[in-house]
């Protein structure tokens, strides 16, 4: 790995981002709805569900969480299709970058985007709902990574898509977080599913990341089991995303599609 | 010799892009690369970047085949410009140079965009985004782009394309003042038939995926009977006959 030529790559979408004023307003914009949105629901539910009851801004939480792992998935595919837009993808593709080097360089990057989308809206629901995912203390730090780690995941298939199929499978990279959000358990416990479907969500890292939350804010007791186990469903199917990043972009070399790739 | 091009083939499905080509570059020629659309040039080119997986054959540097060479180790050797491939475009210029020239690891970086940036004349819009640039200064960007590593191996497709006679007369100039002035092994894809003659020491002419003739412009213009490159051109292009 070659530190400055994954700093170059990095500083090539933070230089996007600086250059322009309504892309850092676009970065802040969503989350910060988000948590308008679900700021007051979460208040409604507070003061109405007996579920939640004494339990300030579990749901406040689990939004914020599970729009740190949309931004990191989507921060990830964007700068992979700014690419594809701005047809510098065979520049970078003919540049002497490890395919690894460019896999870090957007892992790394797509952190600053979601953090600069993220942390405004965050520091606003303190003082507007008096919540703070900060409550969640030293666990929330290996939660946000289990989620990074799936978020980068989900990128990196969507990218992979992208290799393979060119930019019609763009709207995919949109949907693709909206498709596991239903077995993610993000708002509503396990028990809710069917029983087929339980099977299924368990073995996603979301159910477990927002089961712990849910129980840390609602017993004030960390089982850093769950949180481990969410951490270690994430790194295998980092690993598996990164093996089909890697047999995509082979295959996209066979077919020829590196060379052509553009809006 | 320097580059060796050994029964490369490519096939897309059942269509055949690039039919068993066999050639060989010299050091510090420059080689022009012909045919009409769709005869596997971008492909041979792709193909020699790595960008394409040939189906078959070698592509062999210095009598190594280029596989057996890391992707980064190579391609630093090498860069590529082509009008039809962009810088990001919301970057400025200098920005754009100085990424690629990271990626490329080049030391004293800004001294080297600074002597390129005077050599073709791009300094006066460093500030600039690249998108927002003419054709022609978007053309001086890439081919500044593509000189800031100081390649061995420079590939360009059609680097004049679609350019005024002056900024196209401008390009050509520079390249051939850089040619005399440093070490590089060029091949160029053009359709400029006068470019062609101006810069390269001889010239491969492709048809259907295969490579229908090959020389010196003189001497392929002499062979065919034609009064220059353009009709020679047109006579292999147009020719029905089997090769």
């Amino acid at each position: 790995m070659n530190f400055n030529k994954i700093y170059a790559l990095g500083l090539r979408h933070l230089y996007l981002i600086i250059n322009s004023f309504p892309r850092v307003l676009d970065l802040i914009y969503w989350p910060t709805v988000q948590i308008f949105l679900w700021g007051f629901i979460s208040k409604f539910f507070t003061l109405n569900s007996e579920y939640y009851n004494n339990t300030i801004g579990i749901i406040l939480t689990a939004a914020i969480l599970y729009d740190f792992l949309f931004r990191a998935s989507i921060s990830f595919n964007m700068m992979f299709l700014e690419e594809i837009w701005s047809r510098n993808f065979t520049n970078l593709f003919i540049a002497p970058i490890k395919i690894r080097e460019i896999i870090a360089a957007l892992t790394f990057t797509a952190i600053l985007r979601t953090l600069i989308g993220l942390v405004p809206a965050v520091l606003i629901a303190i003082p507007l709902f008096g919540v703070s995912v900060l409550n969640l203390g030293v666990p929330l730090i290996f939660l946000l990574l289990s989620l990074y780690l799936f978020g980068i995941t989900l990128g990196l298939l969507v990218t992979s898509g992208l290799l393979r199929y060119g930019p019609s499978f763009e709207n995919i990279a949109w949907a693709s977080l909206f498709f596991l959000a239903p077995l993610g358990c993000i708002y509503y416990p396990i028990e809710i599913l069917p029983y087929a479907l339980q099977i299924i969500a368990k073995a996603l890292p979301l159910v477990h990341i927002f089961e712990e939350m849910r129980n840390i804010l609602m017993t004030e007791n960390v089982n850093y089991l769950n949180i481990f186990k969410s951490i270690g469903i994430s790194l295998i199917y980092f690993v598996f995303g990164i093996i089909v990043f890697y047999a995509s972009y082979f295959g996209a070399k066979k077919r020829g599609t590196l060379i052509n790739m553009g809006e | 010799m320097f580059i060796q091009i050994k029964n490369l083939t490519k096939s897309f499905n059942k269509y055949l892009a690039v039919n068993n080509i066999n050639f060989n570059i010299e050091k510090n020629n420059t080689v022009g690369l012909l045919g009409p659309n769709g005869c596997g040039k971008t492909t041979t080119i792709g193909m020699i970047l790595g960008l394409v997986t040939p189906s078959k054959g070698e592509i062999i540097i210095e009598n190594k085949n280029i596989n057996e060479i890391s992707r980064d180790k190579i391609l630093k050797r090498f860069n590529f410009a082509s009008p039809y491939v962009e810088l990001p475009k919301k970057l400025t210029v200098k920005q754009n140079l100085e990424i690629y020239g990271r990626l490329y690891g080049i030391e004293n970086l800004n001294n080297r965009i600074h002597e390129i940036s005077e050599d073709l004349d791009i300094k006066k819009f460093f500030t600039r985004k690249t998108g927002e640039l003419s054709s022609g200064q978007k053309n001086r960007v890439s081919l500044a782009k593509s000189l800031i590593n100081k390649p061995e191996i420079l590939l360009l497709d059609e680097p004049t394309a679609s350019l005024d006679p002056d900024i196209g007369d401008f390009i050509r100039s520079y390249i051939q003042d850089y040619k005399s002035k440093n070490k590089i092994t060029i091949l160029l894809a053009s359709h400029n038939m006068n470019e062609v003659v101006r810069l390269c020491d001889s010239v491969i002419m492709m048809r259907q995926g295969k490579i229908i003739d090959s020389g010196t412009c003189e001497g392929l213009i002499k062979k065919h009977g034609r009064n220059n490159l353009e009709e020679t051109f047109l006579k292999l292009a147009r020719s029905k006959d089997e090769f």
